[in-house]
């Protein structure tokens, strides 16, 4: 089966799942996600039988790929959108609080879960397009559905003002991007990415003006990534948002970032004129990332907005990863720049979704309470569970051995000493060791403090299952990373 | 899967099992630490000390490249502490306060700290090497922060910043180490055999990280402002665990790791390490009985101590490294023994001041009796492996100095370092001699008023058990010390620099 099936058949369910929650009388809107789920599942596990076409020529191909890598993302993000629909489910009281009317709460919740179906398309597709201006039509899919999601809690203020903060600042940052677009396609007369590498290739470019381009580029995709100096937004918008969608603008929209990223900058990385150039931009961008992250996050008292500046400092440390830049070669230990990146991101991806599904579960219980900390206060006591699933989540995000984050920050401090990148490696080791402060005051609130209300915690069934996978997930790759490797080629 | 891998693995099973099955807690813990010390026995007997390299071991593949494996060995050094550890968490477990009996997160995270401690020490892959001593920290943290004494939060705080970025940089040391070393594998033996291409010059700069890195763990001054306040404030198990066990990683990684793949680094680094190791015996030394409360003395103290093992460490001969093995093992015990000790008297008189205490030996004279054994070990008195250790290792010092030859003898950087070092035993006498009288001896002071008479409770029958045993181990290892220094005739001739 070719690889687009796949995002045929994603925008197929979501148009599936619109007409349903427009017609059926049911008024159980769940059902619209747990529709959504058990779709993207089958799809899911289809990626995973499909065939990497060896010849990738002609008309399609020039817009489309479907090589290992693009898979591996088309993976994350539909893992992304499953675990962002179960985290949707356990957030509805606190959605029926700001989205419905008196005569019926869950009027709104139908569009809510199927809207990021057509996100997930998006992001899918961002992941194969090897084309400027696919790549741009499928980032801006993501983008339009986002800008819905992000202010979708109507009648709470933080939820509109984190929309227009989105919109406003995401379509500056789209107009540098197709401004950057256009600088590349004026220079080289080519938006393929391959076709601008052999054009590159035959030194014919002024490299001046290609580094204009570039710079342009990386502003619109430094965006979508949370890169410093384009992360103004992130704390604002995911504090507001409403928390299913700050986990999929965290995890899923990053990942895409991350990929699209890769593929624009691979042909000017292969090209030594200018390589050194950007990687010193690169890493000057991943430094300032990863102390603003972690150093932004030690005062946060609010978990959501916490997370947001780990968000951008995992950033960092991915595109640390991307500044340390290496590519294969056959006798080499090291894993190549771009796998880092995405090893990283997929690790990523299990310890965010578990710390988001905890605190939804908790604020749900509680929708009036605290958004602080304090939230979490005696949660070892209300729920060993939640608690120890908290735990571990945050734990990874530390890149504490034996959980999955170690092994993605073990890769790429690996890169930064190959690559003899010593001041970067120090940036990198004081924001890690400053991300031991800010992860644990979570963990401090759960475990050293009373809780203001003793009441246990019900969790959903949903929920249990799906946290205790996730913590599985957690440690079982912390300890036995194979299988992502595996997934990436890489082993 | 082999005995060692078992020993890793039940203290983590008995967590799992309490938490999942409902197992009674500390039953649990306790029966998980006795299997453990009876499969360390069974070990040290399946050993063989006439057989250089690893033994028992076992392997489990996790990356192809770089190769990285779960594989576990034992040689003379790990068999010892192996011998340490799992004597030191059944006394620990079994020291728990009464009133823990069914806490679960408790024990849980005695138990974590235990696994880690013992897979660190059993593993024979770098990755894993560092892997597991990170195991211990959380359950640290949560420990001091939930059930510590006294400033227990913030001093919480600082263990865990100072321990994490501690191994950060060593982290960081170790991947340079292998980079330079251009291993296709993580085992230690391909390591140090890759390792002696690395030329003097890079070996130099691999090696200042990593002296860093675990000098932060073991406490080396300037950096061992964490430990005193933190085994002061931290609850009965984790202060013996830590002091006594989880602090030997960072000497066990020198010794195993860093002098003898990096021989050339170890010796350009040697002087500065003299500087650094009297600070920790003269100043942390003077610091200590400078202390105005037991437990804080004896975090000191165990600060201090540190020095005779850094020295022994960096003489860089065998005499030098079985005496810091040696050490090890004795100090863990004899520190581990003192804390379960002091933390016993905490429970009934409230407070380790020893302003307030005086005269305690009339109503405690079992705890006396075994506080003042232990002293006398940690001082380093004959009869205990102390004693043995500590004389090796001031031998170690000098032996450069013996095998000069008469015509050119002149003292180095290390035999005066020895010679001010012999200085601490003198130091050691005084704190825990006037510690000791402060405590158990003279007359009780008279409370202020409105303050409740202090009196202390003797050892029960059932807390008797585990001070018996690692009293009787530290006397039976120090008269017949032999019966672990011959484990390590074959195992520290491959690690030494020089003969």
């Amino acid at each position: 089966m070719p690889a687009y099936f796949l995002e045929i058949a994603v925008v197929a369910l979501g148009i599936l799942l619109l007409m349903v929650e427009a017609f059926s009388n049911n008024a159980d809107r769940s059902q619209v996600a747990w529709g959504a789920v058990t779709g993207l599942a089958i799809i899911f596990i289809t990626s995973f039988f499909v065939q990497v076409p060896a010849n990738q020529t002609g008309p399609f191909w020039s817009f489309y790929t479907a090589d290992g890598l693009a898979i591996f993302y088309k993976q994350i993000a539909l893992l992304a959108t499953i675990l962002v629909t179960i985290i949707s489910v356990a957030y509805i009281p606190i959605l029926q609080k700001y989205t419905g009317h008196a005569k019926d709460p869950s009027s709104a919740l139908g569009e809510y879960f199927s809207l990021p179906v057509f996100a997930c398309a998006g992001l899918m597709w961002m992941a194969s397009a090897n084309d400027l201006i696919s790549m741009f039509v499928a980032l801006e899919l993501t983008t339009m559905t986002f800008y819905v999601l992000v202010a979708y809690m109507r009648h709470n203020v933080g939820s509109l003002e984190a929309g227009v903060k989105y919109l406003i600042l995401g379509a500056l940052s789209t107009g540098f991007l197709v401004y950057g677009i256009t600088w590349i396609f004026g220079l080289t007369g080519k938006t393929n990415f391959a076709d601008i590498a052999a054009v590159l290739e035959t030194g014919a470019v002024n490299n001046t003006a290609l580094l204009f381009a570039i710079a342009l580029l990386l502003v619109g995709l430094g965006f979508k990534v949370g890169a410093v100096p384009f992360q103004i937004w992130i704390p604002d918008v995911y504090q507001g948002a409403p928390t299913p969608t700050t986990a999929f603008l965290s995890v899923g929209s990053k990942a895409a970032g991350f990929i699209v990223l890769i593929r624009v900058l691979e042909p000017f990385l292969t090209t030594p004129a200018i390589q050194s150039k950007i990687l010193i931009i690169l890493t000057i961008i991943a430094a300032a990332t990863i102390l603003y992250g972690n150093l932004g996050a030690i005062p946060q008292s609010n978990a959501k907005r916490l997370l947001a500046f780990s968000s951008i400092s995992h950033a960092g440390f991915a595109l640390m990863a991307l500044a340390c830049w290496t590519t294969a070669t056959p006798d080499s230990n090291t894993l190549p720049s771009t796998l880092t990146v995405s090893f990283y991101l997929a690790t990523y991806l299990f310890m965010t979704m578990l710390c988001f599904l905890v605190f939804v579960v908790v604020r749900s219980h509680d929708p009036d309470g605290p958004e602080d900390l304090s939230a979490f206060d005696g949660l070892s006591k209300r729920s060993p569970f939640l608690a120890f699933a908290l735990l571990i989540g945050l734990v990874g995000l530390a890149g504490i051995p034996l959980t999955a984050g170690f092994f993605g920050k073990f890769f790429v401090f690996f890169l930064a000493i190959e690559q003899q990148q010593f001041i970067l490696l120090a940036v990198a080791i004081i924001g890690a060791a400053a991300g031991f402060y800010y992860y644990l005051k979570i963990i401090r609130s759960m475990y050293w403090n009373d809780p203001a209300d003793p009441s246990p915690i019900p969790i959903p069934l949903s929920a249990k299952v799906t946290t205790t996978l996730l913590v599985a997930a957690v440690i079982i790759f912390g300890i036995y990373p194979t299988p992502i490797l595996n997934l990436l080629g890489a082993n | 899967m082999t005995i060692l891998t078992a020993i890793i693995f039940v203290p983590i099973l008995a967590a799992i099992a309490m938490v999942g099955i409902g197992t009674p807690a500390k039953k649990t813990a306790l029966a998980a630490a006795a299997i453990n010390l009876l499969f360390a026995f069974v070990a040290w007997a399946q050993f063989d000390p006439a057989v250089a390299g690893y033994q028992l071991a076992g392997s489990f593949p996790i990356l192809s490249k770089p190769e990285l494996a779960f594989s576990v060995g034992a040689d003379g050094i790990t068999i010892i502490l192996l011998l340490l550890t799992t004597i030191v968490t059944l006394c620990a477990v079994w020291m728990s306060p009464a009133d823990k009996d069914d806490n679960k997160l408790f024990h849980v995270s005695s138990l974590l700290i235990s696994a880690g401690a013992l897979g660190a020490f059993l593993s024979t892959d770098l990755f894993f090497f560092y892997a597991f001593h990170e195991l211990a920290l959380i359950p640290t943290f949560l420990m001091i922060g939930i059930w510590g004494s006294g400033d227990n939060k913030r001093v919480a705080w600082k263990i865990t910043i100072y321990l994490g970025l501690g191994s950060l940089v060593l982290l960081a040391g170790l991947l340079a180490l292998f980079i330079t070393s251009g291993s296709s594998s993580f085992s230690f033996d391909s390591l140090q055999t890759a390792s002696q291409s690395i030329s003097p010059e890079i070996q130099k700069w691999v090696f200042l990280p990593l002296l860093l890195g675990f000098g932060t763990l073991v406490s080396l001054f300037p950096l061992h402002s964490w430990a005193a306040p933190a085994y002061a404030s931290a609850p009965t198990p984790t202060a013996m665990l830590h002091a006594g066990v989880l602090k030997k990683f960072g000497l066990y990684g020198l010794i195993r790791v860093a002098v003898p793949m990096l021989p050339e680094g170890a010796q350009a680094w040697t002087n500065l390490a003299c500087i650094l190791l009297l600070g920790n015996i003269l100043y942390v030394g003077l610091v200590t009985i400078a202390s105005r409360r037991l437990d804080h003395m004896l975090g000191n103290s165990s600060v201090m101590h540190m020095g005779y093992l850094f020295l022994g460490v960096f003489s860089l001969n065998t005499i030098g490294l079985n005496g810091a093995v040696l050490l090890m093992f004795a100090h863990g015990l004899s520190i581990a023994l003192l804390f379960g000790l002091a933390s016993k008297l905490r429970e009934s008189t409230g407070t380790l001041e020893f302003g307030r205490l005086g005269g305690l030996g009339k109503s405690a004279p079992v705890l006396a009796f075994t506080f003042a054994l232990g002293a006398f070990a940690s001082i380093g008195l004959p009869g205990f492996t102390n004693f043995a250790s500590e004389v090796l290792v001031f031998f170690g010092g000098f032996k450069d100095y013996v095998d000069l030859p008469i015509a050119s003898k002149s003292l180095g950087a290390l035999q005066i370092t020895t010679i001010l070092a012999v200085l601490g035993v003198l130091i050691s006498a005084i704190y825990m001699l006037r510690a000791y009288r402060a405590v158990f001896q003279g007359d009780k002071p008279v409370p202020e008023e409105g303050d409740p008479e202090i009196t202390a409770a003797d050892l029960t029958f059932s807390q008797r058990i585990p001070v018996t045993i690692l009293i009787a181990a530290l006397i039976i290892t120090g008269c017949l010390p032999f019966l672990l220094l011959r484990l390590l005739d074959s195992t520290t001739q491959l690690l030494a620099i020089t003969p």
